[in-house]
Parts: structure tokens; sequence; C-alpha cells
């Protein structure tokens, strides 16, 4: 997406209007010797994980942070999520924390901590505080900086050293992406989710064939997603290799924000309106690439393996390594049924899990807690099954608590908990034990991730709703009825 | 930075592809504030298994990682880059890279050389055949040399420069503050600001 190469009035993609509205400085040269253009960068979200050496980088250098008002900080990653009003026991994560508050402090960075109200995932603080707005270009070091793309902003994680470069210069150079349309066509059936599209179609793209791309995520069957499913979509963009997935903003995007703390307001949200609503693909403009997806043809998907491209349907089997044509493939499928301890042809369904998280930057706000809420109402949970409920913010443990969410998950016998990434990377004592198996409504499956040894399969909140109740993969409709509890046919 | 041209290490195969940046290094090591020191945590889990490549003495002084493809993928720790140089590599082969893993690299020193899958795998058999073999990583001619075999790799021109030239990204877009402060002026007054702090 080369602005040089933009005649006037040439059709763009969303993702080509949001860059070039942000170059500062165009890179010289052309073809594989064009240096990379300067980017402003209009909000800066940090953490306490892969912000300290960034800090320590300005302090050496003698820099100041150039834009405190267009950086914000929260902590989540390493957070307990019992017993907040405690110190952190966990020396080094305790550390990390008051490093990240000195660091505030110093260089004036307005800082959510533990025990505040808007504390929470930096991925679902941002958008609630209604800091995430179409248009804008919002980078954090973390890879699921994607999630934000859903309102038409151009998003993606970076390193530390990027962190640094933005905090002194609050630009970035990049060389332009290349643009992929992902259209998803018609209507998903009742029990099937924005996490089972995104699944579904990191299945068919792969890991890596999303890599030097920004998705586009378009079509009828997400036109007709919230603002939340969408956020989940766009979220897992990064699992296909992309740094960045989009949604073109429309009246959907614009009632989320409306009367958010930092939405714009009187005049001000009128001009913002106007201008969002140019932020659309023009039909004549030309992806690099395109991939489509039948949302009629979904049904609720889940991992085997250990990354999120080894998914199938729930209905379908643990495939065999000599399902794959691609010698690597075939490989990485021997290597995870090992690992996972899965016996090909296994129905998916079959697969009895230990724990299940309910929670994540992917799949924590309020419209999960809802939809995983509705499912268990009135049901039982599965006796040998651990589930752990971490809403993404306080904000959003507090409006739960509100609806009487909590009360729902804890007469089911779930644990509800306190904000955090939690059990989504087990930086803080959220984990699983060596060999034990979790329905997880998070976005890695890698070895480890949620705990040395332990075995992840992703999820929808829906499933993993009705996996606590039966104990083994289940959707929704493998449920009994039950008076008060959501019928869910699929 | 310092500056790159050329490096010549005794290669270490990594016959395996997805290797994400939590297998690099498992989360529980991010929660250090120092950018060094992060040797011990280098596929720390793997490394506890006597048979993984880096436990071989043949490749104890390994400082070329021949890795399979989509090396680098999912988290964007800027970590893994540093333990892979602290514990003495200088470059890492692979046929495709994450994205934010190979700009990390770029960032850190840490060649990324994007060689074809096909090239990877000669190159894997070389090894393999005699343990202790060195490649060398030319950014001026942009080839890999392993025993007989000499193949082409891929960087982009920006990054190759800025390791040869072992140049401070920040010290470069510096030099522009008047376009980032022309730039500034431009914006709308209605764009999202952090301070001050408005809450719900």
């Amino acid at each position: 997406m080369s602005s040089r190469e933009q005649v006037a009035g040439a059709p763009r993609t969303l993702a080509e209007k949001v860059w070039n509205a942000h170059v500062v400085r165009e890179g010289s040269g052309e073809g594989g010797a064009r240096q990379p253009d300067l980017i402003y960068i209009d909000l800066h979200l940090i953490h306490e994980v892969t912000s300290p050496q960034a800090f320590e980088g300005l302090r050496l250098a003698n820099r100041p942070l150039r834009r405190p008002d267009l950086t914000i900080a929260t902590e989540d990653h390493n957070t307990p999520t019992l017993e907040i009003d405690k110190p952190i026991a966990d020396l080094t994560s305790r550390t990390q924390i008051d490093t990240l508050r000195n660091n505030c402090a110093e260089f004036g960075v307005r800082l959510h901590s533990l025990g505040d109200k808007e504390q929470g995932i930096v991925h679902v603080v941002g958008p609630q505080l209604g800091l995430t707005q179409p248009g804008v270009t919002v980078v954090c070091g973390d890879s699921h900086t994607s999630t934000h793309g859903a309102f038409g902003a151009l998003a993606f994680g970076i390193g530390t050293s990027e962190v640094e470069h933005v905090m002194a210069t609050q630009t970035l150079s990049l060389k332009p992406f290349k643009t992929m349309g992902i259209n998803v066509e018609g209507t998903l059936r009742p029990g099937v989710t924005s996490k089972d599209i995104i699944l579904a179609i990191i299945a068919k793209v792969g890991t890596g064939g999303g890599q030097g791309y920004v998705l586009e995520y378009r079509g009828s069957a997400i036109r007709a997603l919230s603002m939340e499913a969408r956020m989940t979509i766009c979220n897992m963009s990064i699992e296909a290799g992309a740094r960045a997935g989009m949604v073109a903003p429309d009246q959907t995007t614009f009632d989320y924000l409306e009367g958010r703390p930092h939405a714009p307001q009187g005049e001000d949200w009128d001009a913002a309106v106007e201008y969002w609503k140019t932020l659309r693909t023009d039909d004549d403009a030309v992806f690099d690439a395109e991939v489509t997806i039948d949302a009629d043809e979904l049904e609720p998907f889940v991992t085997w393996g250990t990354n999120p491209g080894q998914g199938v349907s729930l209905s379908q089997s643990v495939p065999a390594p000599e399902d794959f044509e691609d010698e690597n493939a075939r490989a990485a499928c021997e290597r995870a049924l090992d690992y996972m301890d899965l016996t090909a042809g296994t129905p998916m369904k079959d697969i009895r899990v230990d724990t299940v998280f309910l929670g994540s930057c992917t799949n924590s706000r309020m419209e999960d807690l809802r939809t995983a809420a509705d499912i268990i109402r009135g049901r039982e949970k599965d006796p040998d099954i651990r589930m752990i409920v971490v809403p993404g913010s306080a904000r959003v443990r507090l409006e739960a608590e509100a609806e009487g969410l909590d009360q729902v998950f804890k007469d089911f016998g779930a644990e509800w908990r306190f904000a955090g990434c939690s059990m989504c990377l087990g930086m803080n004592p959220d984990q699983l034990e060596e060999g034990e198996r979790c329905a997880s409504t998070s976005n890695r499956n890698f070895e480890g991730r949620q705990g040395k040894g332990g075995r992840t399969h992703l999820v929808s909140p829906l499933v993993a709703a009705a996996t606590a109740v039966r104990g083994t993969l289940s959707s929704p409709s493998d449920l009994d009825p039950v008076d008060g509890a959501a019928a869910v046919a699929a | 930075m310092e500056k790159i041209t050329t490096h010549t290490g005794v290669g270490v195969p990594l016959r395996q592809s997805d290797v994400d940046t939590d297998q690099i290094i498992p989360a529980v090591y991010l929660k250090r504030i120092t950018r060094t020191g992060f040797d011990d945590a280098l596929f720390a889990r793997w490394r506890k298994d006597p048979n993984f490549v880096l436990n071989q003495e043949a490749y104890s002084a390994g400082s070329v990682l021949v890795a399979g493809q989509d090396f680098g993928t999912g988290s964007s720790r800027e970590h893994a880059v540093w333990a892979l140089k602290d514990y003495g590599f200088r470059a890492v082969l692979s046929s495709r890279f994450g994205d934010i893993f190979r700009g990390n690299s770029g960032k850190q020193g840490l060649v990324a050389a994007q060689v074809a899958q096909g090239d990877i795998e000669l190159i894997w058999k070389e090894l393999d055949n005699h343990p202790g073999t060195t490649v060398t990583v030319d950014l001026a001619s942009r080839t890999v040399t392993c025993g007989s075999i000499v193949a082409p790799f891929e960087i982009d021109d920006y990054t190759r420069w800025r390791l040869m030239e072992g140049l401070d990204d920040i010290g470069l877009t510096l030099q522009h503050e008047q376009d980032v402060t022309d730039y500034e002026a431009t914006r709308p007054s209605w764009k999202p600001k952090t301070l001050p702090a408005k809450l719900s």
C-alpha cells in the first residue's frame, strides 16, 4: 500500500486509507530498495511485561517520552486474579509491576493499576474507554493489539525496541503491508460464534498465510456481528500470521462508541463520524489476496493440536498425520498428537478435559460472559471439571456483577476471578498442571502456553460452557434442555 | 548496535516448523526487567530433554540456527531475540519468519535470513552428516554457505543496511523530528487523547 502509487481518487482499501492518513514521511527508493515510511501512532498502549527495557532505553539516552497524552498503561499480564488487595506474592512479578508504576510516574504516563476500576487486559481497556476509534493507528508491545482493528483502526503488536521508538518519537518506521480481503458471507447458525469464524479462517489460511498482510474481514456475516464479536475475530489475526486485522466501521461501531468516556462529543462527534464513514474499502479497490468463507456452513470449531491452525469442526475427529500432504504439516501433526496425548480418529466430542478457562483478550467481555452464563444457568457442572472465569477488566467484572452473572457462575461451581490475562499465558499463578487438559477461550494452544506440560483446546465461550457441563468437548446443542437455560439448536 | 557484515559459526539444525516465541522463551521468563541475561531461558522447556539439539556436544558452540518454516510466530516478545543473542546465536535461517520476530531481530542485530525450504533441507543434511560444520551468513552478498552449499537468502534492503551500518532506529527517526512536529499540527482535534483522564 505505497502512498506514492496512489493516484488522486484511485480506489483504495480500508487499510491503505488509514495508512496514507498517517504517513509523516515517505520512504525514498523503489521496489525492494525502498526505505520504510515513517508512520504516526495515535495511541500507544503499555503494560508491565514489554515496557521496562524501553523505559530504561529512554533513560539511558536521556530522551523524554514524546506524547504522554497519547499513551496509557495498565497492569494485566502478571497480575494475580485472587486476593488482589494483598501484595503480589511472586517477587519477580511484583518487581515488574512496581517498575511499571515507577516508570509511569517518572514519565507522566496514565496508569490503571490493580484495584483500579479501569484496570484490565490492555485490549479490553482501550475500547471500553472509547480510546480505540475508527481510523486511528494503535500499537502495543503485545501481538494481540490486532484486536483494536475491529473499529477500523490499524492496530498491531510491536517489540520492545519499537515500544521505545514510539515512546521517543510517536512514530514507527514501517514497510507498507500487503492487503488480504477475507469475505465471510451468509448467516451463522445458532451456537456458532465469531470465535468459530476466526478458528476456521486460521485453519484455512494457516499460521503463516497472513504474514506480511493486513487482513480485512468483510461480508454479510461480519456486518451482522457486534463490536465484541468483531474484536474476537480481529484479536486472532496474528494467529494467521498477520500483524493486523480490520473491520470497516459502521453504525454498529458508532453506536458502541457514542457516549464512552474518550469518544468525541458534540460537534467533534459529528466531524468524526463524517470522516469515519469514509473508512471503507472502495468498490473498485483490489486486495493483494482474497479468501472466502461460507458462514452458512460453519459449525463450532475447536483445535486439536499445538498451533491455532490445527483445528477442526467439533463434530469431526482428530486427524492423522497421513491426512496431510505437506511433509512439514505431517511432522507437525505427529508431534502435536504426541504432545496432546491424542489418537488419530478419536471424535473431538469424546475428548475429556480437566479445566475450562473463560477469559483472555479474545473472549472476556460482557457478551462472552453473558452467552456462557446463559448456557450454564440452571445446569450442573461436571463434578471433575475446574472452571475459571476471568473477566477482561475490572469494569467488565463490575458490570457482570450488576447483572448477577457472577452468581450464575458461582452457583454452577465456577471460580469468579479478578481481571487480567491469567491462564491465557500463565505468567501469574493461574496455570495448568503438567498433563492437564483445558478447553480455553483464549488464543494460543502452543506447547506449555498455559503451564508447563498443559494441553490446550481453543474453543468459543459457548463450547467452553457446554464442555463444563458435560466434561467432554461439547456444543450447546449436545446439552439436554433445562428450564430457564438457553435453548440452542445447532 | 554493533555492525555486522558477515558471520561464520557452527550451524545448529532445528528440524521443526512452527517454532513459536512461547517455545523460544516461555512466558515465565518474561518477568525480568533487564535486556540481557536470558541465555538460560532459550528453549527452556526443550533443553530439559537430553536429546534436544542444543544439548549435543557437536553443537555446543553453535551460533547459526537453521530452523524449519514459520520460525518466531506468535507473541511479540522481543525477549525471544534477546535469548537467542544471549545464548550466542548471531543468525537464524528459516524459509518463513513471524513478522514481529523478524522485525525485532533487525532491531537487535540478529540476522533473520530467509532461505528457500529446499536449501534449508540441504543444509540440515550437511549438518547431520558432519555435525559441527560452520555456516557463513554474508549480508554483503546475501548468501549462506555450508560446506559445498551456497544458497541465496532474502532480507529487506533497509534492515540489511541498518545491520551493516550498525544504526540506531530512534536516532535515524529523530533526524526527521520536524516532519513529526509538522504532521502533529495537522491532526484533527477530536483524535483521542489519554490525558486528561476521563472515567465512566
